[in-house]
């Protein structure tokens, strides 16, 4: 951003280079704010926390009044006392959740770099925020300007949208007229927005260079950098012949996973949400750690599946470990010379597979505690000897 | 090696064609020339013959660190004399003697100069300069004595016949006012006085097309002898000379440092410096600082062109005003690009060359020249070209530089695509797994092992 900056004060544009990436609105944002830029991305992260912690204690009350309902309805099983949760338990998730946030040292890691990600988890978090308060034009604002900064936030639409759906208690039925109304409007709404925000871009530097610069490197991911995602090395290392079909394959792959998550899980769009955050911080172009940062804040929310975890001890050592040989290895490759590439790419390879098997892990559990609550806790054959569960 | 032209019209097609073609004629690898070495200054390279207008999105320059001169080139460049190197002085150039030298330059110019002093019709002048430095201290002995012979193994026999002037120009301008500390033989045709880069010089001429010259012997062995045993005198530095140089560790950032002399006691002049920076080198213009004298220098006029990956150098030309008895560093700096594994050549550790740096200036003098010389010695006003006698124009190339590049692991290729494929496919195959298939309680088997198989 200061080399963006610094291109405009001498009269070029800051797009025209292959070193600026980030939007006209961070450009304006940062000319005023530049000499506080620390204390700038503090506030942002005091911020997400803050609209974590309020989001979730509204999310908690939801999750108590459907629970409520689904008791009262006997949708659950007798059995199932165990599982189901009181108040009193989820009294200080909110608090956790922005603890959580606050206190990871990716989260630290990315505002001592003072890394533009932070205004993205920010928007991103007031997004939730609005989403779970109900109000959609707000939403629909929020979500414009996450996407308008990253583009993958786009996919973040859908659980949005269910979520809406179930708040103003429309039934999601391909036939009903009343959601195709509830999502045009919504879609209207966010279209419109992005919109009025790309041309108020265009107006403040005066030509659509931005458009190739910011959207056009994310999808085509010209810049090697090494960075903690899978893209860099394979990209380095791609026959030139391919190189196209593989840039394709893996945004699509990002986008992808949107659509059969919404099948699957349009009874839960706040889960959906996590997995879908998830999802894009680990298949985005550009991975940072604040976009990890993020997706945690979530984990104490489902703190009631924890028992249901197969693998969580492994995963976290995985992660744990795999934090601290990033910088190592590296060290060594770049300024010791003593390792190659190989080394770091490894790295990255375990932690994201880490990241991987976490979130599926997660979805797992979720999963098999729906199903308990369902079928009741102790399953039992046909003859009546305990029951093992299984996926088929 | 670097190119540059000032075009007409419809320049990119035409300077591709030109860059092939030169490389054609010279044997030189000149056709490597594309966008991402080609840059359009903006205030360096005036033309110097006749030109109309000077627009510079007309110009181009290119810069090739890579290529260095060989006897492939000298021998095109041989060929384009009009007696090639059958007679006159072209006999001196063998390839032998000339590459066994500390530097060698060689130079070609075309502009177009009028015809007579009327200047009604335009003819193209072609120059060719030759720069050659032999260290005869190193190889002779011990001894600054030279000769013709002893450099180039050769003597001149005679002049080109279509040679309207033939001449030998040595240098014996004595320092500190002492006479007769060096000795030419034979003894020349004529001395002639001149006043080159400021500086007033003598020179011992020999005129090839005098045909005294050859009376006494059917070739001519310049020699030069000094008197007295040479205490160690430093040579006279130029009023304005530069460094460049690499600083930094590891292979992520580093900095590029020009350091600038202005060694004049009084007079302080603008220098016009010209970077090209190839676009793996990320320049960050904000961190570019110009320090003269411990304070801060700001250049009076900057054009700065970022790179585009792949398609364009970075560009950056600067007007700075240097103090006279001055130092001025000028340092930026980079972040280090990670290439595609075909982009590197096929030596990656070698490194990367990032070609000279251009410093154009117009040098004051200290003596003063007066028109009445300019008249007399038109090679010196062309090989040192000056508008009026106060200053001459100079054109200083540094020195090119070498970096190095992180390198991904060449022979791994297909491993990379497999294995981040499978971490793609772990993805998928698990969220598959979750979203497809539903929690069911385990039959039990029935029968045996038999049956199960």
């Amino acid at each position: 951003v200061v080399e963006g900056l610094a291109l405009l004060d001498l009269g070029v544009s800051p797009y025209s280079g292959a070193v600026f990436h980030e939007t006209p609105l961070i450009i304006y944002l940062f000319h005023f704010l530049i000499e506080y830029a620390e204390l700038v991305f503090m506030i942002t992260d005091v911020l997400t926390a803050v609209a974590l912690y309020l989001a979730i204690q509204d999310f908690n009350k939801v999750v108590f009044k459907k629970q409520k309902l689904l008791i009262e309805l006997d949708k659950y099983a007798p059995d199932v006392a165990e599982l189901i949760r009181t108040p009193m338990e989820m009294h200080y998730i909110p608090l956790k959740v922005a603890l959580f946030y606050l206190l990871n040292p990716y989260t630290v890691m990315s505002c001592v770099a003072k890394s533009t990600c932070a205004i993205n988890n920010t928007v991103v978090a007031f997004f939730i925020l609005a989403t779970i308060k109900g109000s959609a034009f707000l939403s629909a604002i929020f979500l414009a300007l996450a996407t308008y900064q990253t583009l993958y936030p786009l996919t973040l639409f859908a659980p949005a949208l269910l979520y809406l759906l179930q708040r103003q208690f429309i039934p999601i039925k391909l036939k009903s007229k009343s959601f195709w109304l509830y999502t045009m409007q919504y879609a209207a709404l966010y279209l419109c927005s992005l919109v009025v925000i790309i041309c108020l871009s265009f107006f403040l530097l005066n030509s659509w260079d931005f458009i190739p610069s910011v959207y056009g490197f994310i999808l085509s991911v010209p810049d090697l950098t090494p960075n903690i995602g899978l893209f860099w090395y394979f990209f380095a290392e791609m026959f030139e012949h391919f190189s196209l079909f593989f840039v394709c394959v893996f945004q699509i792959n990002v986008f992808f996973y949107t659509i059969p998550l919404a099948i699957k899980l349009k009874e839960h769009p706040m889960f959906f949400m996590f997995v879908q955050i998830a999802i894009i911080s680990i298949f985005k172009s550009y991975p940072t750690v604040g976009d990890i940062a993020l997706y945690m804040a979530f984990l104490p929310v489902w703190s009631h599946l924890y028992r249901f975890l197969r693998n969580i001890f492994i995963l976290s050592c995985v992660l744990i470990v795999c934090s601290f040989l990033f910088p190592v290895l590296w060290h060594l490759w770049i300024y010791a010379g003593s390792a190659n590439s190989n080394f770091y790419y490894a790295i990255t390879l375990t932690f994201n597979i880490g990241q991987i098997l976490l979130i599926s892990d997660y979805f797992y559990a979720f999963l098999r505690r729906e199903y308990y609550l369902t079928h009741g806790l102790h399953l039992t054959r046909q003859d009546g000897t305990e029951a093992m569960l299984v996926l088929k | 090696s670097n190119l540059w032209y000032l075009f007409s019209r419809s320049v990119d097609k035409a300077w591709k064609e030109l860059s092939n073609i030169l490389s054609g004629i010279f044997c030189a690898s000149l056709n490597f020339i594309d966008s991402t070495n080609t840059v359009t200054p903006t205030a360096s390279f005036k033309p110097l013959g006749l030109a109309n207008g000077t627009d510079h999105h007309l110009l181009r320059y290119a810069v090739l660190p890579r290529e260095v001169v060989c006897t492939e080139n000298l021998t095109p460049w041989k060929k384009l004399l009009p007696c090639g190197s059958k007679a006159g002085l072209a006999v001196l150039l063998k390839a032998e003697r000339l590459f066994h030298s500390s530097y060698h330059s060689q130079a070609v110019h075309i502009r177009p100069v009028c015809r007579d002093a009327s200047c009604l019709a335009v003819s193209w002048e072609l120059r060719q300069t030759l720069t050659v430095v032999f260290d005869t201290f190193a190889s002779g002995q011990g001894k600054k004595d030279w000769s013709l012979f002893k450099m180039f193994s050769r003597t001149l026999t005679d002049a080109c016949p279509l040679a309207s002037q033939s001449k030998v120009y040595v240098d014996i301008s004595p320092k500190n006012k002492e006479k007769e500390l060096l000795e030419v033989t034979p003894p020349p045709t004529s001395v002639h006085e001149a006043i080159v880069q400021g500086d007033k010089r003598t020179y011992a001429v020999y005129d090839l097309l005098s045909p005294l010259l050859f009376n006494t012997s059917r070739s001519l062995n310049v020699q030069l002898k000094w008197q007295r045993p040479q205490e160690s005198s430093e040579l006279p530095t130029p009023v304005l000379h530069a460094q460049r140089y690499v600083s930094g560790y590891g292979l992520q950032t580093g900095e590029i440092s020009t350091l600038i002399y202005n060694t004049h006691p009084y007079r302080a002049f603008p220098v016009l410096l010209l970077e090209t920076v190839p676009w793996y080198l990320r320049l960050y213009v904000h961190t570019l600082t110009i320090i003269t004298k411990g304070k801060e220098n700001k250049p009076s006029y900057i054009h700065y062109q970022p790179a585009q990956d792949r398609r364009r150098p970075h560009l950056l030309e600067m007007l700075i005003q240097l103090p006279a008895n001055s130092i001025t560093k000028i340092t930026i700096q980079f972040e280090r690009a990670l290439l595609k594994w075909t982009e590197y050549t096929p030596d990656p550790n070698h490194g990367f060359y990032v070609g000279s740096s251009v410093l154009s200036a117009l040098v004051p003098s200290i003596i003063a020249m007066k028109d009445v010389d300019v008249e007399q010695s038109p090679l010196f006003t062309s090989l040192f070209p000056s508008s009026d006698g106060s200053s001459y124009f100079v054109r200083l190339y540094t020195e090119p530089l070498l970096v190095n590049l992180p390198t991904p692991d060449f022979s791994m290729p297909y491993n990379v695509i497999c294995l981040t494929c499978t971490v793609v496919a772990v993805c998928y195959g698990s969220f598959y797994n979750l979203l497809t298939r539903t929690f069911h309680v385990e039959e039990p088997s029935r029968g045996g092992l038999a049956k199960r198989l």
